[in-house]
């Protein structure tokens, strides 16, 4: 992983995170939020994200959505390595209170505790929360 | 939504074409689909087609071009995964063209 950024074109490249905080299905707010991530990928962008409270749910193993007659849109997180988006960050406290470790998780991420994803936020030019 | 019969089968599609049902789709399907677009399907499409319903069904998207491009290059070679041989194939737009016929939907960010 590589915190270098390419000025290209001459373009100003800033430093996005959109922020996860919901449960993957019940409310939009998940599918939205990772429409718009992949969308965000066209424009070359330092895109990152953030997974807290019950955000974390989204990177769960396992869904299942038949019975709630829904997409199951979880393998996606899966592609966005392919769009150059590789710094997911999963809040270590919000994880741990509901029972979850980085192995239940369907990619790679960087756990943080709250102080450093604190930190972490606190570096964003843009914070886009959902 | 309008509907269209397709070698004795009515499917239903959007109003740019696009299928409705991913479930829909088969080689008639993209045949018909093909011909809307105007591509004469040669091996080197159906590669390109499958390979996005392979992308499609791992992923659960239609990749962005750059995405596809890449994802091409790595599986099929450098020589496939360009924009000059994928825009030759499909001239108005790979990703929008080849996901139509794929019967996928249009990919995520394309207007």
């Amino acid at each position: 992983m590589s915190d270098e950024m390419d000025m290209e074109e001459g373009g100003v490249i800033k430093k996005f995170m959109f922020v996860n905080r919901k449960a993957p299905y019940g409310t939009i707010y998940a599918l939205e939020g990772l429409e718009v991530v992949l969308i965000s990928a066209a424009f070359e962008q330092d895109v990152s994200m953030a997974f807290i409270d019950d955000g974390v749910y989204e990177l769960k193993k396992g869904q299942d959505t038949k019975e709630l007659g829904q997409k199951n849109f979880s393998p996606t997180y899966r592609a966005l390595e392919g769009y150059d988006i590789e710094k997911l960050y999963v809040e270590r406290e919000s994880m741990e209170a509901r029972g979850l470790t980085e192995d239940d998780l369907l990619v790679d991420v960087i756990v943080m505790d709250r102080a450093e994803l604190a930190a972490k936020l606190d570096e964003q030019d843009v914070l886009i929360s959902f | 939504m309008p509907m269209v019969d397709i070698a004795g089968k009515t499917v239903e599609v959007d109003e740019e074409g696009y299928l409705v049902n991913l479930a829909d789709w088969n080689k008639d399907v993209a045949d018909y689909l093909a011909k809307e677009e105007k591509v004469d399907m040669s091996e080197n499409h159906w590669e390109v087609v499958n390979f996005l319903r392979e992308y499609y069904d791992e992923y659960q998207i239609a990749p962005a071009i750059r995405v596809l491009t890449k994802a091409i290059a790595k599986k099929l070679g450098p020589d496939k995964g360009n924009n000059k041989y994928l825009y030759e194939l499909f001239p108005y737009g790979p990703a929008k063209q080849a996901c139509k016929i794929a019967g996928l939907p249009k990919p995520t960010g394309c207007i």
